[in-house]
């Protein structure tokens, strides 16, 4: 089909270097989304340049998934940031403007954090029977 | 100089929609606004996961009851993306035109709402009064005034009959020149005028940085566009982006306005050069891919995020709307404006909440 | 001059009949093709479910033993699904809207053994107002 896409694993490490480079490119952020799998949270960052669109992908752990904010490079990142905090309890640190889980008002808190995962529920973070792979190793492909 | 909150939202006479601002005023002038939404959030994400996904299709549509169509045929686009599924020109075509129809009454009710919230009661009406012709059109040729309900994944399930089309063509000429009337009066008017002139200016690199998208980013001079992409009959019919440089309130009111009679314009060409053909092939099987489909809403650009793993229901559906990331351009305009020009500039974006909120 | 063009608008509307009509003495005629309300013609079901599996709504509850069709008028969307799914094409899509109602009922349509037909509409809107104008 029509739009070039572009998707890129990359490390947690990394991302604030790599978010950098793409501002500093001249990238526009077109969005931010999590997804829940069985057993990782993957997150990914699309960015637009004369409608060429460039993802960045990376893997969380379902447990206490925990990102660098990206608002300081891009200003407009915080209402994504905060999404993911408020749907898939993803703990983002240093955003420039933090909501503290208010900016959506759900009935059921992290909503999106998959019920089926084994030690995490919708209300409560239990804590997971099995562990986990650290944060950002080895992103699928 | 004390500073006060004054609360504005999520129930406010000129809000259509349920945003809610705390307004830190200094004397008259507005320091800064913290907003917050999340009034009205459905979850329409997580039903993804219980409805197949060839019935998703209406739950798209209902995102959103003003860019419903459009809704609706990025959906089936980004499916029909991971399925490989080839789309009847025929279909692609009464897409670009429902899809251009929505675009003028979307359009048309947010300039009617403009003049609302200035207090232009009776070009408001006007506006309005045009829409209405619009809206008889997509009843009659798709059985739903705001809900069209008839786009499909492979295709469309209506087709336009050649006298419907002649009909079409005819009421166009007539909804232009009635447009013609209104927006003479949005450009020219003084009262419009004083205002919308130099209110909420963005500049071209504060409009880029912020993540604009649609009439708010080219009103600051940025030539984007997603139609360019060529999806539907976009790659026949080329699209040039309008842009103003001026960046403020009028500039906006000016890019929406100029995008009406473009619009006509798409339409009459596609009505042209509509090729005969079956309208919807035949889809089979689930999808099994990923894609993040961007089409341009009335309100700018929109990206469909959709997974699947070749199961019925899709594992993610993410839908970042134009007015999520218009958000922080308001707050940005919003920044020592007057308080009497909050309501103006927060209809400058043209926030659509309830799509923002899914 | 800018203030004339809004006064021209005005003064040309002045004289004309008002595009708005008075609604509740005279409704609106739905224009043709409009998806208005759902349809069942007893007599061709067959009972096969197929609808109530695809409604997105949810509206259609389908017994294959007592062979009764029970549509909730309030879920209907009329999205006209069911009519395209419909192996024996018992529905279609009227352009007249259901009436509003003061209290949630569904409409059961009861179809006896055999070919004799007995709609029992027990929602107070009836079943008639579907005929097209
Ligand atoms: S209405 Fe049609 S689809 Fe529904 S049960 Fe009857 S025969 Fe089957
Ligand atoms: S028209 Fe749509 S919502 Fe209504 S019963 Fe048929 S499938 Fe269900």
């Amino acid at each position: 089909m029509t739009p070039e896409q572009t998707m890129e694993p990359i490390a947690v490490e990394t991302l604030l270097q790599r978010v950098q480079k793409m501002h500093e490119d001249g990238y526009r952020l077109v969005q931010i989304h999590a997804t829940t799998l069985p057993d990782k949270l993957e997150i990914t960052y699309s960015f637009d340049l004369d409608l060429r669109l460039a993802s960045l992908r990376l893997h969380l752990p379902l447990e206490e998934p925990r990102l660098p904010s990206v608002s300081t490079i891009y200003g407009c990142a915080v209402l994504y940031e905060n999404e993911m905090h408020d749907l898939f309890r993803v703990q983002v640190d240093g955003m420039t403007l933090d909501f503290k889980g208010n900016l959506y008002k759900t009935a059921v808190k992290f909503p999106f954090g998959s019920t089926k995962a084994p030690g995490v529920t919708c209300a409560a973070i239990a804590p997971a029977p099995t562990p986990k792979p650290a944060a950002g190793a080895a992103p699928v492909k | 100089m004390a500073r006060t909150i004054i609360p504005f939202g999520p129930q406010h006479p000129v809000l259509p929609e349920p945003v809610h601002l705390d307004l830190v005023v200094e004397d008259e002038k507005v320091v800064e606004a913290r907003p917050s939404i999340g009034f009205i959030h459905r979850g329409l994400e997580k039903l993804a996961e219980k409805k197949d996904y060839v019935e998703f299709v209406y739950v798209a549509e209902r995102i959103c009851g003003i860019c419903s169509f459009i809704h609706g045929q990025s959906y089936c686009q980004a499916i029909e993306t991971i399925m490989n599924v080839t789309v009847p020109p025929r279909a692609l075509y009464l897409r670009t035109v429902w899809g251009e129809l929505s675009r003028i009454h979307s359009h048309l009710l947010w300039l009617g709402l403009l003049a609302d919230a200035m207090g232009f009661e009776s070009l408001f009406m006007h506006s309005w009064r045009v829409r209405e012709r619009v809206l008889n059109i997509i009843e009659a040729t798709t059985g739903g005034r705001v809900i069209f309900g008839s786009c499909k994944i492979g295709g469309v399930r209506r087709d336009i009959d050649p006298a419907m089309i002649t009909h079409i063509q005819s009421e166009m000429k007539t909804i232009e020149k009635e447009m013609r009337e209104i927006t003479t009066v949005f450009m020219n008017d003084r009262s419009v005028k004083s205002r919308l002139c130099g209110v909420g200016v963005l500049t071209k690199q504060e409009a880029y940085e912020l993540g604009c998208v649609g009439p708010m980013l080219r009103a600051s001079g940025v030539a984007q566009d997603m139609r360019k992409l060529g999806y539907a009959a976009y790659k026949d019919i080329p699209v040039e982006p309008i842009t103003r440089t001026e960046g403020d309130s009028y500039a906006r009111c000016a890019v929406r306005s100029e995008e009406l009679f473009q619009s006509v314009d798409i339409i009459r060409q596609a009505l042209e050069r509509i090729p005969d053909g079956e309208i919807a092939v035949k889809v089979t099987g689930n999808p099994n891919g990923e894609t993040i489909m961007r089409t341009e809403q009335p309100r700018g650009e929109v990206a469909y995020c959709v997974k699947a793993t070749g199961s019925k229901n899709l594992q993610r559906f993410r839908v970042r709307t134009p007015t999520f990331a218009n958000l922080p351009a308001m707050l940005k305009v919003l920044q020592g404006c007057d308080l009497a020009d909050v309501p103006v500039l927060v209809l400058t974006i043209d926030p659509c909440i309830s799509c923002t909120e899914r | 001059m800018a203030f004339f063009q809004m006064t021209s608008l005005v003064m040309k509307w002045i004289f004309r009949k008002p595009v708005t009509s008075r609604y509740p003495f005279e409704p609106r005629v739905p224009l043709a093709g409009s998806r208005g309300k759902l349809v069942f013609t007893d007599g061709n079901c067959v009972y096969c479910t197929a609808c109530a599996k695809k409604c997105p709504a949810n509206a259609l509850i389908v017994s294959r033993d007592k062979k009764t069709m029970e549509i909730d008028r309030l879920r209907c969307i009329s999205c006209g699904y069911c009519v395209d799914v419909c192996p024996k094409k018992s529905f279609s899509l009227g352009e007249a809207h259901s009436s509003p109602v003061t209290t949630k009922s569904s409409e059961l349509q009861i179809h006896k053994s055999g070919n004799e037909e007995t709609g029992a509409p027990k929602a107070a809107e009836g079943n008639s107002t579907s005929a097209p104008k």
